[in-house]
């Protein structure tokens, strides 16, 4: 039987495993998919979560919200990747250096 | 439709405005093709001006929430509300100065600031964790937009794909916070969660876990107030960024930072008696020594960080995630004192750290550069612009009578009151260390000689705007008795539900 705690295993591994994603990645896109494995993680939580203790529908309506939320940040992201990738031909994190000190 | 909704809706005039302003300034962009820079600048600034006034009214309003439970309507809401439209306002009027901005095509600007400052009355008022969410991203997807906004300058660029990383990971870890504190209550409305907390559903394995959630949300804060050791996005995106955003970013989302991290924290996760003026948190989560640690890291960190920093936006970030560590002060003696030290802080902090800015505008307008090294001899050039940076930089440092003294005097009374003499020690010594820096540039432009010897001609809207932040900073004590009020009346939370 599936319960409560494999959810929160998954969803844990998730959330670790886009923490991973954000801090070793170099390329821009590839951080963004880090966080989308950090949102989704929280999703999958929050549905366990009202599905198996809560015993209200608040944290299914909650993950509704933060894919909508999540889609909007991919815009705006990659948006901002794109602008990059104009100015210097380049996605690469590495190549984003001239601010320092 | 649910009559309360339409009851609530008139105690939403704020926001409503915003919207409509916002709205319209889109339509006034396209429709008015000739005119579009002096349209969208009076329909954004109308559009504030009307939120500010529509939002007087409502210090004097049952304090309650709207739509059902969702966002507060208390005067400490209001009172940020007034802070932020103020603040949205004074960046507005700062802009059409500004060479660096695109002055042809600043619609857009227009849109996205009314709409990050929308965001930020939502998130100072929130008292749901679906809205603190919402209203959170609101506020950083309109900023980093912002902070991008100059689209062929590649600092600007990388300043804003630098906070949007930063900021993305931070509201993810929130959210993970935000579920596993759900889990636990089954409950996303704030009061709700102190509710089921003072209830006692805290087994060892249960507190162990509130407390990663309680962290993980302090990150979410920590990064919309430039906190130590969410702060790394700060002085990138401060030197990066045009100076009106700066400016803006330096004051405002940091105050709604702090107003939705009060709203939590004496809300969701501590409880007062009814009319008391102390709070007291629940046994198992001992967030007042994280805050403490966070407070005492940020303001060392910000001061050391500053004294060596060569550029003026540079050092401005590190002063300004410096006055956060002191500001976080206040939070953590978990009384009303320390509340009001807060807002008091803030209150002095916007003027005085809008006015550097908008000084330091003024001088990139004329010399093309934010490196001190090019500040040297400003005097000669234009001794108004180097005698009010010197009252600011006064004031920032906290030396009496200016405005920035009085904030730090009573965040340090109100860790001293809060039996933490210590702590106020250290915050002292901090602000010793400030002098450095500060009085480093005041030198820089007073005493250096420098080598261009033409003098500034500066346009008379900027002489007003600077002295509308200069007035406050050197005469805010002229009414100390009224601020001293204002304040007190502002620090009532509504707990309910």
């Amino acid at each position: 039987m599936i319960g409560l705690g494999h959810y929160l295993i998954i969803s844990a591994a998730l959330f670790s495993l886009g923490i991973m994603c954000v801090l070793t990645r170099k390329n821009a896109v590839n951080v963004l998919m880090g966080i989308e494995l950090i949102l989704n993680s929280a999703n999958l939580n929050l549905v366990a979560f009202s599905k198996f203790s809560a015993g209200n529908i608040e944290g299914q309506i909650f993950s509704i919200f933060i894919i909508v939320v999540a889609a909007a940040e991919a815009a705006v992201a990659l948006a901002i990747v794109l602008a990059m990738y104009r100015l210097i031909k380049s996605v690469n994190l590495d190549r984003a250096d001239t601010l320092k000190g | 439709m649910n009559p309360q909704i339409l009851l609530d809706l008139r105690q939403f005039y704020p926001e409503l405005i915003l919207t409509a302003a916002l709205l319209c300034v889109i339509i006034g962009d396209l429709a008015f093709p000739r005119q579009r820079r002096s349209v969208t600048f009076f329909l954004s600034a109308l559009g504030l001006a009307l939120a500010f006034s529509f939002s007087l009214p409502l210090f004097s309003a049952p304090a309650g929430t709207l739509f059902f439970g969702v966002v507060a309507l208390d005067p400490l809401a209001v009172f940020f509300k007034l802070f932020l439209i103020l603040t949205s306002l004074f960046v507005l009027l700062a802009v059409p100065g500004c060479k660096e901005m695109p002055q042809k095509s600043l619609g857009e600007f227009h849109t996205l600031l009314l709409g990050v400052t929308l965001g930020m009355l939502l998130l100072a008022s929130s008292m749901d964790m679906l809205m603190l969410y919402l209203s959170l991203e609101m506020v950083s997807l309109g900023s980093y937009i912002m902070v991008g906004y100059l689209k062929n300058n590649r600092q600007s660029n990388e300043a804003s794909l630098k906070y949007l990383l930063f900021g993305a990971v931070a509201t993810g870890a929130m959210l993970y916070g935000m579920t596993i504190l759900y889990g636990l209550t089954g409950t996303t409305k704030l009061a709700g969660i102190r509710e089921v907390l003072a209830a006692g559903i805290t087994t060892g394995d249960n507190a162990v876990m509130l407390f990663i959630a309680t962290i993980l949300v302090l990150a979410g804060f920590g990064f919309k107030t430039a906190a130590v050791p969410f702060h790394f996005w700060c002085p990138d995106v401060y030197a990066g960024a045009a100076t009106p955003v700066t400016a803006f970013l330096s004051v405002a989302p940091k105050a709604a930072g702090f107003a939705a991290l009060i709203r939590f924290f004496f809300t969701g996760l501590s409880t007062s008696p009814v009319n008391a003026d102390y709070w007291s948190q629940f046994s198992f989560i001992n967030w007042q020594y994280v805050f403490i640690a966070v407070s005492i890291l940020t303001m060392t960190f910000g001061n050391i960080a500053a004294l060596r920093q060569s550029n003026m936006k540079r050092l401005l970030a590190y002063s300004s995630i410096a006055h956060a560590g002191y500001i976080f002060m206040g939070a953590v003696v978990l009384t009303s004192q320390g509340l009001q030290s807060i807002l008091i802080y803030l209150i002095t902090y916007l003027f005085m750290n809008l006015g550097a800015f908008f000084i330091v505008i003024e001088i990139f307008n004329r010399t093309d550069s934010f490196d001190l090294e090019d500040y040297r001899g400003i005097r000669r050039r234009s001794p108004f612009l180097s005698y009010a940076m010197a009252v600011f930089m006064f004031s920032l440092m906290g030396i009496p009578p200016l405005a920035g003294f009085w904030g730090k005097l009573y965040v340090f009374a109100a860790a001293v009151n809060g039996d933490l003499i210590w702590y106020a020690a250290i915050g002292a010594l901090n602000s010793v260390i400030a002098v450095y820096y500060y009085a480093r540039v005041i030198k820089t432009m007073l005493i250096d000689e420098g080598e261009g010897a033409a003098r500034f001609s500066i346009p008379w809207t900027s002489y007003v705007l600077v002295w509308i932040m200069l007035l406050p900073t050197i005469g805010l004590m002229l009414f100390w008795n009224q601020i001293e009020r204002i304040t007190a009346d502002s620090v009532k939370l509504f707990l309910g539900n």
